[in-house]
């Protein structure tokens, strides 16, 4: 492969498939083997310095998929390469050029003070020293690691902990990383300083990030390209204003009339939800315009401030799920 | 191959001495674990020396030959347990998904597994096989060739090939079945057991088994036997003896293919 073309996608995952087979208690003695179809047939590719989302409900397959990716599960099925390297058959050579971290795993040293993990990465991995000293520098000033780093990881916070986690994900310049629900439990100030530190990677490094989490926010805050997950299936690949039209998701027009007033009536293509004293809520398909709407409202009635409201994120994808196995085709993002 | 294996080494100390580093952060537990240890395996040597008081032999060995045998396995299980017996614990991190994080290393996954917990305490049963085994060599009544003398440790580390190889198979195996420790404890401390007494006091059956199927004679009977000059119980040919090395070899490849297998079935676990 050219570099060139290495360079343009840094992930390629074609038809892969990750097929767990499980025994089963069917009745007193007997047990049947099952197959548990995690990940069923997905395709993307992922070009170098995105930074892309990676959503679906829990046990849709997304940290199969990850797994997949860094080589520690080998797939059942299909073609994958990160950087051009088959990640279960390399695993430890991939292993130098990816970051990754797992929400619910550290791989910080429990009874250690942190900075002696980041010892053990900087010698593991062969991290020259000004590389290293550069690196951990900027972790500890944007995650504000200093006052933790004498201290041993038990005694860490769940939030302290996910950001040191991060840290060392890091420290050997990794070309891709890959976070697996790293705000799963975070408070608000914690989850705000990773998303700024993942912003700025990404903007500086041009590291390429995949991440998954249940925490739309984080999507709408890093995210321009997003995937979805279900049952095991792609459903969605494309932007995040896409998502919203895919998912039939409807915009609302919110209109402040001069005085109350009956529920607006006679506007093709929009049906009024809400009525709360002079204020309305009309509802429109997102495809549409919103003009010829505040046109008609205006031409009737006494309008005196308006305000459009894009539908909310976490039903877009509610309506998706719901719909999984008649997904819309996944438009573009490849 | 050679820079994996530099690769591998390289892991292994740096993660031993992040598990030293962290028991020291339990120090006083740390003393009383190896002074356990010392106290436990000496206690069944001394087992061994109140049998000598009542009998003048044991399956026509002399207390000398006897320690002779204790000695040598010993030391070789101590090496091995040493340098791989963290190994068994392996079947947790495959049972709750902790093995993941150490998949993400750029480091030979056995290295890393072998280094897991590493616990210097072990040091305690070489301490001990070494003491009784310089008492035996004292005390034989064997005419120390330069070839006799370069034997001894020849075995003990082919016997700790052997045992080493044991260990990872039964880790391995745990890949499929989380709770085959003890079947490879069974092997390896069991089977330590037996080689520290003759194999004249067992079964025929159970010595053929443990020289055909699971080949631990070579640990320390089939060379020992010849260093003290007796004859062998199955009546094998000569050469057999020297096969140590051999069976040492041929058993840490198996091993280690059994080994890869074990690594790409591994299955993580559902989050
Ligand atoms: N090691 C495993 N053994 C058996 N089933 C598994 C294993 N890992 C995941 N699964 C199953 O595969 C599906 C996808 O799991 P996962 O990828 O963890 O989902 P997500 O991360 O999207 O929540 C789930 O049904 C889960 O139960
Ligand atoms: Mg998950």
């Amino acid at each position: 492969m050219s570099g060139a073309a290495a360079a343009e996608r840094l992930i390629e995952v074609d038809g892969v498939e990750k097929v767990f087979s499980v025994r089963r208690k069917a009745g007193r003695l007997r047990r049947v083997k099952d197959e548990v179809r995690a990940v069923d047939g997905i395709s993307f590719r992922v070009p170098r310095g995105e930074m892309v989302g990676y959503i679906g409900p829990n046990g849709a397959g997304k940290s199969t998929t990850i797994k997949m990716l860094t080589g520690i599960l080998v797939p059942s099925g299909g073609r994958l390469r990160v950087a051009g390297i088959d990640p279960a058959r390399e695993r430890t050579r991939l292993a130098r050029r990816i970051g990754v971290v797992f929400g619910q795993r550290t791989t910080l040293w429990w009874d250690l003070p942190l900075k002696d993990s980041y010892e053990l990465v900087r010698r593991m991995y062969r991290v020259p020293d000004t590389a290293y000293r550069a690196n951990l520098e900027r972790c500890v000033e944007l995650l504000d690691l200093a006052p933790l780093l004498d201290v041993p990881v038990r005694q860490l916070s769940l939030g302290q902990r996910m950001r040191g986690d991060i840290a060392a994900a890091l420290l050997h310049d990794p070309e891709v990383l890959y976070l697996d629900e790293p705000t799963i439990g975070l408070d608000v100030i914690s989850k705000a300083k990773v998303r700024e530190f993942l912003l700025e990677v990404n903007a500086e490094r041009g590291t390429t990030v995949l991440l998954t989490t249940h925490d739309l926010t984080d999507i709408e805050q890093l995210c321009r390209r997003v995937m979805v997950i279900d049952h095991g299936r792609l459903v969605y690949d494309g932007g995040l204003a896409g998502l919203r039209a895919a998912g039939d998701g409807e915009r609302t027009l919110v209109v402040d009339l001069e005085r109350e007033l009956p529920p607006i009536e006679g506007v093709p293509g929009a049906r009024t939800v809400k009525v709360e004293g002079p204020r309305q809520w009309l509802a429109f398909p997102a495809a549409r315009s919103a003009a010829p709407l505040v046109a008609a409202v205006a031409e009737r009635y006494p309008l005196v401030d308006l305000s459009v409201r894009e539908p909310d994120i976490e039903d877009v994808i509610a309506k998706l799920y719901a719909g999984g196995d008649s997904g819309p085709d996944s438009p573009g993002g490849a | 191959m050679a820079s994996r294996v530099a690769q591998g080494l390289c892991a292994y100390g740096l993660i031993v001495r992040m598990w030293m580093r962290s028991t020291l952060a339990y120090r006083t537990s740390f003393v009383m674990m190896t002074f356990g240890d010392f106290v436990a395996t000496a206690l069944d040597f001394v087992a061994i020396m109140l049998m000598f008081s009542q009998i003048e032999a044991l399956g026509g060995f002399t207390l000398p030959e006897v320690a002779f045998l204790y000695g040598t396995s010993s030391v070789s299980l101590g090496l091995a347990d040493l340098l791989f017996g963290s190994m068994e614990r392996l079947g947790r991190r495959v049972r709750d998904g902790t093995l993941d994080t150490l998949l993400l290393r750029p480091a030979p996954l056995l290295a890393q597994v072998a280094a897991d917990r590493f616990a210097l305490r072990r040091l305690g049963r070489i301490t001990q096989g070494l003491l009784v085994l310089g008492w035996s060599v004292s005390r034989l009544d064997v005419d120390w060739t330069v070839g006799r003398m370069l034997m001894v440790p020849l075995m003990t580390v082919c016997g700790a090939a052997i045992f080493a190889a044991v260990f990872t198979a039964g880790a391995a195996f745990q890949f499929w079945a989380q709770d085959a420790a003890e079947v490879q404890n069974s092997f390896t401390y069991g089977g330590n057991t037996m080689l520290q007494y003759p194999p004249t006091v067992f079964a025929r059956d159970l010595v053929r088994g443990v020289t055909f199927v699971i080949p631990l004679a070579f640990v320390n009977w089939l060379p020992a036997l010849r260093l003290l000059g007796r004859p062998d119980p199955l009546g094998l040919p000569g050469w057999v003896d020297f096969m140590g090395p051999a069976v040492a070899a041929l058993m840490c490849a198996g091993a280690g293919l059994a080994w890869r297998g074990g690594v790409r079935a591994y299955r993580s676990t559902g989050s």
